[in-house]
């Protein structure tokens, strides 16, 4: 009997593909769309469509049937609006900028997915994601960097372990986004040409701060003051949730150079800007730090590189590991602003080391 | 292997149904409708079903408009007799855990001006036939229940109502979609001026269902066109659909008493066998008083919607609730009804037996649902706050 695969389908064209490709090379697959969304956590004008994300659910749907396996759509609103939803709530309260995706795989994919997976007597969950995982002659398991490097998505997978990489498989590891599309078409798929999803998946309209207004308890909100370097209190704010590090619009403050978020204090409800060049920072704090393989935490201590953000590019630096899951980074030449509350990744290569969230920079 | 546990939500076609279709598809090309004797031939296949199917409630034929289906049946029962209410009876009686096809038409006209007494079941989902016939009066312009229930089983005892609402001058309405075959059904015993029957629920094809009217019964057509069926349902008929429900109405009429035994004593054993298997494990619905057929039950432990899914990938086809438009299932608003919590709701499925139900498929399913659960609970158990709860 061939091997059980539960593919975490989301009717996008690269979990579709994933799924179709695992399907021809015999697996025995059994598709799955999550439902995540709770009616409060859409936004009001899509609140009908993200509902049940109706459309989508659909697009996957076809493509099982396409491709002849069984489809479900299951109900994890729940472990969602408690793990993902309230986290990403949690943080913007605490002034730090939340990466709801990494939270997103961690709590939900592989690990929620992953009991769901055992309950339906399958042996690995699939998704879509562009990052490939290598088992080495010691079989060890090494999470790396797609072949696509504009489409890598290992940033958001370094939670991963030696546990779930070894029940985990991403068909799309050595494809590019352009080779994917062809794929979907040539195997008559229908969404073979459908957009792309930019935006965090429960914030369609990307405001962010907005959603968090909406979601947290008003007695939590946090209004303040913003303040420059020397502590002068320039403007009022109405809630730090408001505000991340690197920020330039929307301060409310008139002054001849621009101004951007240096940080942010939520306990007194500071937010501290300052000019451009004063965003730079020598390292930084990263907390709730994982290691994909912690057998080889020796090679840790060694120059490496990290990602702070998605969208950046990896930084030459070293790093330590202090005690309580937490690490110290320190860049190797002057490092650009730090975002508390960002995954911290860290990488060899094209290899993840490990990462952690960012909880506090380094000064100079 | 597999066992179909699934009959409430549709019977496969029963093997006369199929021939007798198969036979109309190859020999019929008119419409009843029509003047010349293909059309006389159509009609005369037509009206071979029509007394078919009245047979099966002891009704006569000219009592039977052939629908789509339960679901229209339901539709034209509830606005049509609305329409034909007067002025002065702006009243609906229905209860809390009707099929959405009951619950979706009432609440459309609640929104256009009618008062609704919805009357709750009681933790067994027995309706109060008393409380019912309270809530009729001069102003109620219908009354509208199940007589089995579609996700328990549980039975109306239809009498008082009848009284009370011939008694008011108000449209006695029956759904009778998971009744007919399953429990003995005659519609002029009954008391009731309309009653909807589904053919796929019986072993017939989907797409058709009939709406029996007692003669004299106010109702005012829906689906608006051509003469067809008394002037009550415009559309060409459904003639091969119509045939087959015939063919499985007339099996049914035949069969019926041995068939409810046969599939009595097949839930008795899966019942048995999963309360023995099962610790905790709980039936929806009352021990007695209950279309034999359907086994509604909470699992301990589990989510309901994991097991479903389990459950399919070993071959065994059950349901739970209701589907969203998306296709997730949603918790039972009969159970809900009943007062299960939404996380009981959620931990139950029906298991619904029919025609075509073996032994080997009660003694299949029976052993898969054991293993089955033994496996969701301990690889997803729920969460200690669910359980509580």
């Amino acid at each position: 009997m061939s091997a059980r695969v539960l593919v975490a389908m989301s009717g996008g064209v690269d979990s579709s593909v994933a799924a179709a490709m695992l399907r021809e090379q015999g697996y025995d697959v059994v598709g799955v769309a999550m439902r995540l969304k709770t009616d409060a956590a859409a936004a009001p004008a899509r609140r009908r469509a993200a509902c049940c994300s109706y459309e989508d659910f659909e697009d996957a749907r076809r493509v099982a049937e396409r491709m002849d396996f069984p489809f479900y759509v299951v109900d994890l609103r729940e472990d969602f609006a408690a793990r993902v939803i309230g986290n990403f709530v949690a943080e913007y309260i605490a002034g730090r900028t939340p990466n709801p995706c990494v939270m997103c795989n961690r709590e939900i994919k592989f690990d929620r997915l992953w009991s769901r997976a055992r309950a339906l007597a399958a042996d690995f969950v699939a998704t879509g994601h562009y990052a490939r995982i290598e088992r080495g002659p010691d079989n060890r398991f090494h999470l790396l960097r797609a072949a696509d490097s504009t489409k890598d998505q290992s940033y958001f997978l370094f939670p991963l372990g030696q546990r779930e990489l070894a029940r985990t498989l991403f068909p799309l590891g050595a494809m590019t986004k352009h080779e994917v599309r062809a794929r979907a078409r040539a195997l008559g798929l229908a969404n073979a040409d459908k957009p792309e999803s930019q935006e965090i998946c429960f914030v369609p309209d990307g405001d962010y701060a907005q959603f968090v207004a909406r979601a947290a308890p008003p007695a939590q909100i946090r209004p303040g003051n913003i303040v420059d370097a020397a502590s002068h209190a320039i403007a009022r704010h109405a809630g730090v949730h408001n505000f991340t590090v690197g920020q330039r619009r929307g301060l409310g403050i008139a002054t001849g150079a621009p101004r951007y978020v240096r940080s942010i204090d939520a306990a007194s409800g500071d937010v501290i800007v300052g000019a451009r060049g004063e965003l730079t920072s020598a390292g930084l704090v990263a907390a709730q730090v994982s290691l994909v393989d912690p057998a080889a935490a020796a090679r840790i201590d060694a120059p490496l590189e990290v990602k702070i953000r998605y969208r950046h590019p990896a930084l030459p630096a070293r790093m330590r590991l202090l005690g309580g899951d937490r690490a110290e980074v320190r860049f190797a030449h002057g490092g650009p602003a730090v975002t508390p509350g960002q995954a911290c990744v860290f990488y060899r290569g094209d290899e993840v080391l490990g990462g952690g969230f960012i909880e506090r920079a380094l000064g100079e | 292997m597999s066992a179909y546990l699934d009959h409430n939500a549709g019977s496969p076609i029963r093997p006369v149904a199929r021939a007798a279709m198969a036979r109309m598809a190859e020999a019929s090309h008119g419409n009843p409708a029509s003047i010349h004797r293909m059309g006389q031939a159509a009609r005369r296949s037509l009206e071979a079903a029509r007394e078919q199917v009245a047979k099966l409630i002891e009704a006569p034929a000219r009592t039977i408009v052939f629908t789509s289906g339960g679901t229209e049946s339901n539709n034209l029962a509830i606005f049509g007799a609305a329409r034909a209410a007067g002025e002065s009876r702006r009243h609906i009686v229905t209860s809390s855990i009707e099929h959405s096809s009951v619950i979706a038409p009432v609440a459309d006209l609640e929104g256009s001006g009618f008062s609704v007494t919805r009357v709750a079941p009681d933790r067994d989902g027995r309706i109060a036939p008393e409380e019912i016939a309270e809530a009729i009066d001069d102003r109620t312009a219908l009354v509208t229940l199940a007589i089995v229930n579609a996700e328990v089983g549980t039975m109306l005892a239809t009498a008082p109502i009848a009284a009370a609402a011939a008694r008011a001058g108000a449209t006695f309405h029956l759904d009778a979609a998971q009744a007919v075959g399953r429990i003995p059904v005659a519609a002029t015993d009954l008391g009731c001026d309309l009653m909807t029957i589904s053919a796929h629920k019986l072993g017939g094809p989907a797409g058709i269902g009939a709406l029996y009217i007692r003669p004299g019964a106010r109702l005012a057509p829906v689906m608006l066109g051509g003469p067809q069926e008394r002037g009550l349902r415009a559309g060409t008929p459904n003639l091969i659909g119509a045939v087959g429900f015939g063919a499985a109405a007339e099996e049914v009429a035949r069969t019926r008493p041995d068939e409810n035994r046969r599939v009595a004593a097949f839930a008795h054993a899966l019942l048995s066998h999963l309360r023995g298997a099962i610790p905790g494990l709980r039936l929806n619905g009352p021990e007695d008083g209950r279309a034999a057929n359907t086994i509604n039950v909470t699992f301990p432990g589990v989510r309901g919607e994991s097991l479903l899914i389990a459950l399919d990938l070993e071959g065994v086809a059950v349901s739970m609730g209701s589907a969203c438009a998306a296709g997730a299932v949603e918790p039972s608003h009969v159970l809900t009804a009943m007062g299960r919590s939404a996380d009981a709701a959620r931990s139950s499925l029906r298991l619904s037996l029919g025609w075509s139900t073996t032994a080997d498929e009660i003694a299949y399913a029976a052993a898969a649902i054991a293993r089955v659960w033994r496996r969701v609970a301990a690889a997803e158990p729920l969460r200690d706050a669910e359980a509580l709860r």
